[in-house]
């Protein structure tokens, strides 16, 4: 009950601020979702374009779960189905410390080891949106795998017995069998790594760059929607149009993690349904 | 440990035959020098109290032990000649020649027509006729054709749980074996759904050699021509299942079938 009044009123706050930028300031909401030019403070014409970063945000979730889910999920399986022994004696522990572990310190795993890595590897300065793609990568890896493990052990001994007694190898029964019925519920785990990423601010913006245009290469430094906030919004005095459509981009991320919350309802729907 | 085996077979009539197999968990002698044979198209029971040994021996028939990292089964298993429990055969033909059921029905998340032809595929059966027609032989001999036709493929978790089970049986059928291995298939079912099942093997001994495991006395009497009485890993009794029933050789047996203990 509490949880809904905060929710309602952080959600009204946020709207509120966000929404003003386009009914009290003015600006158009095309050319703040899809302008290119972030130029709040021009003395004549400030420019309000806010698609870098929504583009930076989405393009760094979408490429660190992409890298992310293979090697996730590739984990899982190893702990639930090939090395259950090890899994859960040694595996588990080490992925659950993980998941505690803040992000501060994978932004500096990333600026110490990933950004100078991809500078001597691929040349440039190293701070890109490639950098910020790993970071979050391995920072999200452990919630992966363990939502995934937990999906895979939590599977009826019975069906891996079935799919044995017909003939099926490992192999077969792990992608025939094990990972489709286990499907909604890992597909929940990359919903909320993916939620865990679009959000995060400090490690990515650590070792991105946060250049303020599109990138064109992977190489290329860009900012997100997270690293802008944080980085610009102390500068900023309440009320100007600048303040306000800051508060829109805080509005956006809001509207994402309702969506992905809504994922994971209707996939945890799903999973219901197969339950026996 | 008085014993009596009865039953010796013509090499004709022998599905298959195990010698002197012992079964290991870890150190734990779960099964112990059992040699017995099982008949041909026919119904053999396994009874017993828990824990005696019967799934564990059971599961060797199709080498379902080999899931178990901790098991060691010596001895041998003959099946069409040769010695199944060798590291050499191939244990997708061996399954697919000797199929399984368990207690709890568990078909796959996937639609009714799926179950089936699952194992087909790896056994490279592609036809879409083919796998269509060994379908509908499947469910037509478990009878659950005419209740399943229209809905083939929608999901398998929607049928009541004695459905899921005959579908578990056709799905086992499907890869034409030999041999059915069933593990206590009825106990998770309510009397009708039992019922069906019961009447169900009776037809399939037809076409199959049948051996299942049941705690129900009656089941046994009802449907079997052998039964073996288990205890503590060792065969104690092995004959027709008449004389089983009506008179047995060995005290413990009667002692058992009584209800006396188990
Ligand atoms: N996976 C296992 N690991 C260790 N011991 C087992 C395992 N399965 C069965 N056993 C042991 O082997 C013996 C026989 O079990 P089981 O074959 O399941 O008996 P039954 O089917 O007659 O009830 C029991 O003592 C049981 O505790
Ligand atoms: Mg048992």
């Amino acid at each position: 009950m509490l949880s809904i009044i905060i929710i309602t009123v952080i959600t009204y706050f946020i709207a509120s601020k966000g929404l003003s930028t386009f009914f009290k300031n003015g600006i158009n909401l095309f050319d703040f979702l899809f302008g290119t030019q972030w130029k709040p403070e021009h003395d004549t014409t400030p420019l309000f374009g806010a698609f870098p970063f929504i583009f930076g945000s989405f393009s760094v979730t979408i490429l660190a779960v992409l890298l992310s889910t293979p090697l996730s999920v590739g984990a899982a399986i190893f702990m639930a189905e090939i090395s259950p022994k090890w899994g859960a004696k040694f595996l588990q522990p080490v992925i659950e410390l993980l998941i505690g572990i803040p992000s501060v310190v994978y932004g500096f795993i990333g600026l110490s080891i990933i950004v100078p890595f991809i500078r001597n590897t691929f040349g440039g300065m190293g701070f890109s949106l490639a950098s910020g793609m790993i970071v979050l990568a391995i920072m999200i890896l452990p919630t992966i795998t363990s939502v995934s493990y937990d999906a895979l052990k939590s599977l009826p001994s019975g069906l891996k017995d079935a799919s044995y007694a017909l003939g099926a190898t490992r192999w077969q029964t792990i992608y025939r069998v094990l990972i489709p019925t286990a499907l909604p519920n890992i597909l929940t785990g990359i919903v909320l790594g993916m939620a865990r990423a679009f959000g995060e601010a400090l490690a990515v913006q650590m070792v991105i760059g946060n250049v303020q245009r599109l990138p064109s290469s992977i190489l290329d430094s860009v900012s997100t929607l997270t690293s802008i906030l944080t980085l610009e919004m102390s500068n900023t005095i309440a009320g100007t149009t600048y303040n306000n459509a800051l508060w829109s981009m805080a509005l956006i991320l809001l509207l994402m993690s309702f969506v992905f919350i809504m994922i994971i309802r209707i996939l945890g729907k799903g999973s219901k349904l197969n339950e026996r | 440990m008085v014993t009596c085996n009865n039953i010796s077979l013509d090499q004709k009539d022998i599905a298959i035959e195990t010698r002197d197999l012992n079964i290991y968990y870890g150190s734990k002698h779960a099964i112990k020098n059992l040699s017995m044979q099982i008949k041909k198209l026919d119904i053999t029971a396994f009874i017993g109290p828990s824990g005696c040994g019967k799934s564990t021996y059971l599961r060797a028939l199709n080498r379902m032990n080999d899931l178990i990292p901790i098991t060691k089964t010596t001895g041998k298993i003959l099946f069409d000649g040769i010695n199944i429990n060798d590291k050499n055969v191939d244990l997708a033909t061996i399954r697919q020649k000797i199929g399984m059921v368990w207690q709890k029905p568990n078909p796959f998340n996937k639609s009714i027509y799926e179950n089936i032809v699952f194992a087909l595929k790896y056994y490279g059966i592609r036809q879409k006729q083919i796998l269509d027609e060994i379908v509908e032989d499947s469910l037509r001999k478990v009878a659950l054709w005419d209740e399943v036709k229209d809905r083939l493929h929608k999901s398998a978790l929607a049928l009541s749980g004695g459905q899921q089970q005959r579908l578990c049986i056709a799905r086992a059928i499907a890869t034409k074996p030999e041999i059915l291995l069933l593990d206590e298939p009825t106990s998770a079912l309510d009397p009708i759904s039992s019922g069906k099942i019961e009447e169900l093997l009776f037809e399939l001994k037809q076409d199959y050699t049948i051996i299942i495991v049941t705690h129900n006395m009656q089941q046994a009497g009802r449907i079997s021509s052998y039964t073996a009485f288990f205890l503590l890993g060792d065969l104690i009794e092995y004959d027709e299942t008449n004389v089983i029933f009506t008179n047995p050789v060995v005290d413990k047996t009667n002692d058992y079938i009584m209800g006396r203990f188990g």
